[in-house]
């Protein structure tokens, strides 16, 4: 017989019933909340007269829609401009009042993107099943959860019946061999998968990321990875719990403590595959021959390693995927054969759940530590992905090393990444970001993004054009 | 939720693969706190030629005359041919919102992103998955023939062309008994509310670390 998968063991474990159909209830361990998919849920439950299944179990914080910039912070509430983005915040706010669960509000030093959040404060714990109403929830899977995202009609299930309804995914395995080499990261391995495996090969599957370069990540660094399973297609990613990973969540504010934590760590201890486990696919990488990656696309499959150029449509013998080329490379305004490091940048967005947390703020503080933003670029701006992420920096002195280089230094949330504050994208412009996304009018209508690491994220805004980061 | 038994309409093709949900409805409306009126901004970017604001009269935005959508022949559509990995990107139920709203109740497509797919059956729209060789000819009828519409039956899992072969369908019998019936998950989920307290009860004694509490 063949062992488990780490995603069966999690699967089993929370497994509430199964159907003849194959349809499951899994329970739900941990329900995160933010204010964009959650006020529908909501008001599905009032409208219906439920209450929460269990209240204790969510933790929500609002990150999609709230202003970046200080002075906008300090005004709190009256501070958002926007009057249907105060409508929503404020919505969160209430509701959680009102169903008695904790919410970490704008201005309090916790608060954070979602998926930045969780684990800081341990609310993410190895062996859990976590969702939020938010596709990148894949996120936590770095820890050894099984975390997905969901939709709104799933949240208000979810807080009403603190179950899933699901069915079970098949397993991919992922394992990137070798060791990276010099100015190669998480992002850049995560992008150099989709490259390979294409935005929708992880559809149905629930991937784990294994193999020498993923255990020689830090923790951070595998979130970067797993926030990215779902450009892959798949609802979750997940990693196997090490060392590394109990080390990492322990002593968090909602991690156990004392006896509690020998005996949970014990048991988390048993979080990997076993094996003789079956995989029905297996993805084989080899991490040495990685380069820095450039997405020049509009979907994070149409990525580049920085040395490459613009792949050319008339070379496509798929009339669909030459469809598709031709299409992104219009409203990019990119010529074929192009190459990456003579793309011209007009912004520099270092932030969101892919990279915004402190090793990604050191890593582009290290690039541009005494020098200038290149002179075309118009707007360059570092968001930290939560307030403690903004204070530890600041300890370091990162901020005055961003801001002297030109660099705006932010308050938490999610800004440019998909621009519903007034962080926006200019409309034809070329962004080097941090984020995930790449989609036409995602950091701003009609706005071009390309998706990178911090450290080329930061070296490009030196330059004003792409760099290899690997080389400066 | 709406019941779901036989749909019968225009079929409107959008010729794209990798449609994302901020292609079906860009971001700016997802800052409502409501769950209807999302139809006048499906496809919003595509459809109009200006920049769409949420909550904001769009009877006077100037169409963008090339997009599918605005065609003349298409007006009324209820069925929605797509390409491979429609509604991927994000999890917002917004976009399967936006296409019920504006009257679609079917989608087909040779593959769905998963979350995008399971969204759809709990809004009652129908997405159903075809070989690429059936999308691809009825890609090819529907540009042929104006007034191009199907029948859909979803009992007996049948899409019903005018002239032609009818073609069956999978669905999962589960999805397709609450579609039918129009049964809503969450009281459905409640009928085992003692199977999940007694789970609940085990599992805090195995894992009580999961169970401290937040508030
Ligand atoms: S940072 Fe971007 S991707 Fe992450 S939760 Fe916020 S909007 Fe979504």
């Amino acid at each position: 017989m063949s062992g488990k998968t780490l995603y069966d063991k999690i699967w089993d474990s929370h497994l509430v019933n199964q159907r003849e159909d194959g349809t499951a209830l899994i329970y739900i361990d941990r329900h995160l909340i933010h204010e964009v998919t959650s006020p529908q849920a909501f008001e599905g439950l009032r409208m219906s007269g439920r209450a929460p299944w269990r209240s204790d179990a969510n933790i929500a914080v609002p990150d999609h829609n709230i202003p970046t910039t200080t002075d906008e912070r300090r005004q709190g509430l009256s501070g958002i401009k926007d009057p249907v983005s105060k409508i929503q915040v404020k919505a969160l706010e209430d509701n959680c009042k009102e169903n008695n669960i904790l919410s970490l509000e704008m201005n309090d030093i916790r608060q954070g993107i979602v998926h930045v959040m969780g684990p800081e404060q341990g609310a993410t714990l190895p062996g859990m099943t976590i969702v939020c109403g938010d596709s990148h929830t894949s996120t936590h899977g770095a820890l050894g959860a099984l975390a997905h995202g969901i939709g709104t009609s799933e949240v208000e299930h979810v807080l009403a019946t603190q179950c899933l309804m699901q069915r079970k995914m098949k397993n991919m395995l992922v394992r990137v061999d070798g060791v990276l080499k010099k100015g190669v990261t998480a992002k850049d391995v995560v992008l150099a998968i989709i490259g390979e495996i294409g935005t929708a090969g992880g559809t149905g599957y629930t991937i784990e990321f294994g193999g020498e370069v993923i255990k020689n990540l830090s923790i951070e660094g595998r979130m970067t990875v797993c926030n990215m399973a779902i450009e892959a297609g798949a609802r979750a990613g997940l990693i196997a719990v090490d060392q590394k990973t109990l080390d990492y969540v322990k002593g968090r504010p909602f991690a156990p403590s004392g006896d509690m934590w020998v005996r949970a760590s014990e048991a988390w201890r048993s979080l990997v595959s076993d094996s003789n486990a079956n995989f029905d696919r297996t993805v084989i990488i080899d991490g040495s021959k990685i380069e820095p990656q450039v997405t020049w696309g509009t979907s994070p499959e149409m990525v580049a390693p920085v040395s490459g150029s613009i792949p050319d449509p008339t070379l496509e013998t798929d009339p669909t995927k030459k469809g598709n080329l031709e299409q992104a490379l219009k409203y990019m305004g990119l010529k074929a054969g192009t190459e990456i490091k003579n793309i011209q940048l007009d912004y520099i967005f270092i932030g969101s759940c892919t990279n915004s947390r402190i090793e990604d703020l050191r890593e582009a503080a290290q690039v541009v530590k005494d020098r200038k933003v290149a002179a075309n670029i118009e707007v360059a701006m570092v968001v930290p992905g939560s307030g403690l992420v903004k204070k530890q920096a600041e300890e370091e002195g990162l901020d005055q090393i961003f801001t002297s280089a030109g660099i705006q230094w932010r308050e938490p949330g999610c800004s440019m990444c998909l621009a519903m504050n007034s962080d926006q994208l200019g409309e034809g412009k070329h962004c080097a970001s941090t984020s995930n996304r790449n989609f036409e009018g995602r950091q701003g209508f009609g706005g071009r993004t390309h998706l990178v690491s911090p450290a080329m994220a930061a070296a490009a805004a030196i330059h004003g054009h792409f760099v290899d980061v690997s080389k400066i | 939720m709406k019941k779901f038994v036989v749909e019968e309409g225009l079929v409107m093709p959008l010729d794209r693969a990798n449609v994302d949900t901020d292609f079906i409805i860009p971001k700016q409306f997802l800052k409502s706190i409501k769950r209807s009126g999302f139809g006048v901004n499906l496809f919003d970017e595509h459809r109009y030629l200006d920049k769409g604001v949420p909550d904001a009269d769009n009877s006077n935005r100037p169409l963008n005359s090339d997009f599918v959508l605005n065609q003349a022949r298409y007006k009324g559509c209820k069925i929605l041919l797509a390409r491979k990995n429609f509604g991927c990107g994000s999890s917002r139920e917004h976009a399967p919102w936006a296409l019920d709203d504006y009257g679609f109740r079917v989608i087909l497509a040779p593959s769905f992103a998963d979350i995008f797919f399971n969204n759809c059956f709990k809004n009652g729209l129908l997405p159903i998955v075809l070989k690429e060789e059936i999308i691809e000819s009825l890609f090819k009828e529907v540009e042929a023939s104006v007034g191009f519409s199907l029948k859909v039956d979803l009992e007996r899992q049948l899409i019903i062309p005018v002239n032609g072969n009818d073609i069956p369908f999978e669905v999962d019998e589960f999805r397709k008994h609450c579609l039918i019936n129009g049964l809503d998950d969450i009281a459905l989920t409640l009928e085992n509310s003692n199977t999940i307290e007694q789970f609940e009860k085990g599992w805090r004694e195995i894992s009580p670390w999961y169970f401290s509490s937040t508030s």
